[in-house]
């Protein structure tokens, strides 16, 4: 009797024992419970994004069952007629996206190049500092500043012009508002261009600088070697670049409040047009329907798979470069 | 020969001379527009900005009214996300960086940097979803909620990094000297990243402090001073973005002037940041 309590005493102490091994190596009780508490930190948010997709999916199967992949290709957009198509949300996210990387790339690359390989390090350092400081500044205030300075100025100074050169094209034909997709594209440049020449400067600054000396001692000029720097770092820039891309696709305020929010698909980039994120923030809470209302939420999973596609591979990209170079 | 070198040397001079100016002048166009704007949000602002203003409720259009309630709602939603965000960022922070090898932690790892690519109103959609639907109405908690989704990833992921820079011989001396590994990380670990993680979350609190999209219907706005965490509150950034789609000319001041505080409050943290971690280099 006495023996047999023993052993059970034992078993006890040998189970806690192989759960404390479990989960500390060094057999310790409070390693197990400080180790359990931060993997469950970790756990937790695998759970958030986890929670994320599924009730995202779930609000939107009421659309998907309606409209199946037929939301994506459907140009109306009629909450009155009960209709919703995704079309000219995905194409006014699309273009002003892609007008945003049209002016900040080359621009984001400059600035780079500059503060990384021209600017002395005390110059380089100030400047540096406030280009990030163009990143701080919120989303609403940007939009704020586009309805009263942005869209005046475009619209007195820029797109009159633009009409007059080029209105043979149906990009600049139509009328001038100042408010439309041109004007939600150059709002993003503004936003992106902190975000892409901060990792395109970290991928620069990540090369080594045997390459530099290399390409100088052979006599190359300063923009000669720059161009060699700029070689090695292309995967980099790439992912700087794809960074930048999820970032302008996602953007919500700013666009919102200058891109006019009409669903409605225009060759013209003077016209109003509608992106993803901004339907969602202007339609949503005006959503009584349990269809528009899940046709709204199916244009957030959209956008959260296209974002997190675009963030993953620009991840990758930008880790092969900082990563290779840093361990050399 | 000798003058073909020249002349094509010459080019080249030129050639290097030219980007060298092109990518200087990238530069100055981005810190031109980043004064310019700071620039015109003082001068806007200012005229409107009263303690009057700061301390008052909004009034309908034609009687003043200020910003007061908005203030105390950021404040309550930022001390909200606070509270949830924190402690769960450290704590990732401390896993991806004591616990990072293997698999899990690499995928921990992807999935925090994804999420601060997720846009914020994607996260907004979400919390709609898992906390004003069931509760049927919307809340400052929803708003807090939101935020702390948002302010997870960045705390984590500067907590990754301050912890990195911890030399390795602090860790093995203190285990040397016979302490488990979790008073070596609390202990010792920890104290020696944390102003690096403060101002990492002092850069995160900036961040969310300037969010609009996820409060839009989480926290929604309110036009009165209200401390209840189940009911909707007002946000500086809401209050900013409905007066400036407003149509009346002494709103869109107010949303100026409001803007001017808000600017004030995140610069303010940035360059109090700034000056801090200037020291250590």
């Amino acid at each position: 009797m006495g023996n047999r309590s023993v052993t059970a005493e034992d078993d006890k102490l040998k189970f806690v024992g192989h759960l404390r091994r479990a989960l500390s190596p060094t057999g310790n009780a409070g390693d197990a419970v400080f180790r359990g508490l931060v993997f469950f930190a970790a756990l937790l948010i695998l759970l958030i994004v986890g929670g994320m997709i599924f009730a995202l999916a779930s609000k939107s199967m009421l659309s998907m069952r309606e409209f199946g992949f037929g939301f994506l290709t459907s140009r109306e957009w009629n909450p009155v007629k009960g209709e919703f198509g995704a079309l000219p949300f995905i194409y006014g996210t699309v273009v002003s996206s892609l007008i945003a990387l049209l002016i900040s790339v080359p621009l984001s690359l400059g600035i780079a190049i500059f503060l990384v390989e021209q600017a002395p390090r005390n110059l380089a350092r100030p400047i540096t500092f406030l280009v990030e400081l163009l990143a701080a500044i919120p989303s609403v205030v940007y939009g704020l500043w586009g309805i009263f300075v942005l869209a005046p100025f475009l619209r007195v100074h820029v797109e009159p012009p633009l009409a007059r050169w080029f209105g043979w094209l149906p990009l600049f034909q139509g009328s001038i508002t100042g408010i439309g997709l041109l004007t939600g594209g150059i709002i993003l440049a503004i936003m992106v261009t902190p975000i892409i020449s901060a990792v395109v400067r970290d991928v620069l600054s990540a090369v080594p600088n045997s390459q530099r000396e290399a390409a100088l001692a052979l006599g190359a000029t300063k923009w000669e070697t720059t161009r060699v720097v700029l070689v090695n770092g292309a995967p980099g820039i790439a992912g700087a670049v794809i960074l930048g891309l999820g970032r302008a696709l996602g953007e919500t305020m700013a666009v919102t409040m200058v891109i006019g929010n009409r669903a409605q698909i225009s060759a013209s980039l003077f016209e109003p047009s509608y992106t993803i994120a901004s339907a969602i923030a202007n339609e949503f809470t005006e959503a009584t329907q349990d269809l528009y209302l899940s046709s709204l939420v199916e244009l957030g999973l959209i956008l959260f798979f296209v974002t997190f596609v675009v963030n993953g591979v620009a991840r990758v990209l930008v880790w092969n470069v900082t990563r290779k170079t840093g361990t050399v | 020969m000798m003058i073909a070198l020249t002349r094509a040397d010459r080019s080249r001079r030129v050639t290097s001379g030219v980007m060298t100016t092109l990518t200087a002048l990238c530069t100055l166009f981005a810190v031109g527009i980043l004064l310019l704007i700071l620039s015109y949000i003082a001068w806007q602002g200012i005229g409107s900005v009263s303690l009057r203003f700061l301390l008052d409720s909004p009034r309908p259009v034609g009687e003043g009214g200020g910003i007061g309630n908005a203030i105390v709602g950021s404040v309550v939603l930022l001390l909200l996300s606070s509270a949830f965000g924190m402690p769960l960022g450290i704590a990732i922070g401390v896993f991806l960086s004591e616990f990072g090898a293997g698999r899990f932690a690499s995928l921990v790892r992807f999935v925090v940097d994804t999420l601060t690519g997720i846009p914020s109103i994607v996260t907004g959609v979400f919390v709609y979803a898992i906390i004003v639907v069931p509760l049927k109405h919307f809340s400052a908690l929803a708003g807090g909620v939101a935020l702390a989704i948002i302010l997870i990833p960045i705390v984590a992921r500067t907590t990754e990094e301050m912890i990195k820079l911890v030399p390795q011989s602090l860790r093995e001396g203190a285990l040397a000297l016979g302490a488990p590994q979790w008073r070596v990380t609390l202990g010792v670990v920890i104290p020696a990243a944390a102003s690096g993680i403060a101002t990492g979350a002092m850069l995160a609190v900036a961040r969310v402090s300037g969010e609009t999209a996820p409060l839009l219907f989480t926290a929604f706005g309110s036009r009165f001073f209200s401390y209840q965490l189940d009911q909707p509150i007002a946000s500086l950034t809401v209050q900013i973005y409905n007066y400036a789609i407003s149509p009346y000319d002494e709103w869109h001041a107010q949303a100026w002037a409001a803007t001017l505080v808000l600017m004030t409050i995140i610069l303010g943290i940035n360059m109090t940041v700034r000056f801090f971690t200037r020291r250590k280099f």
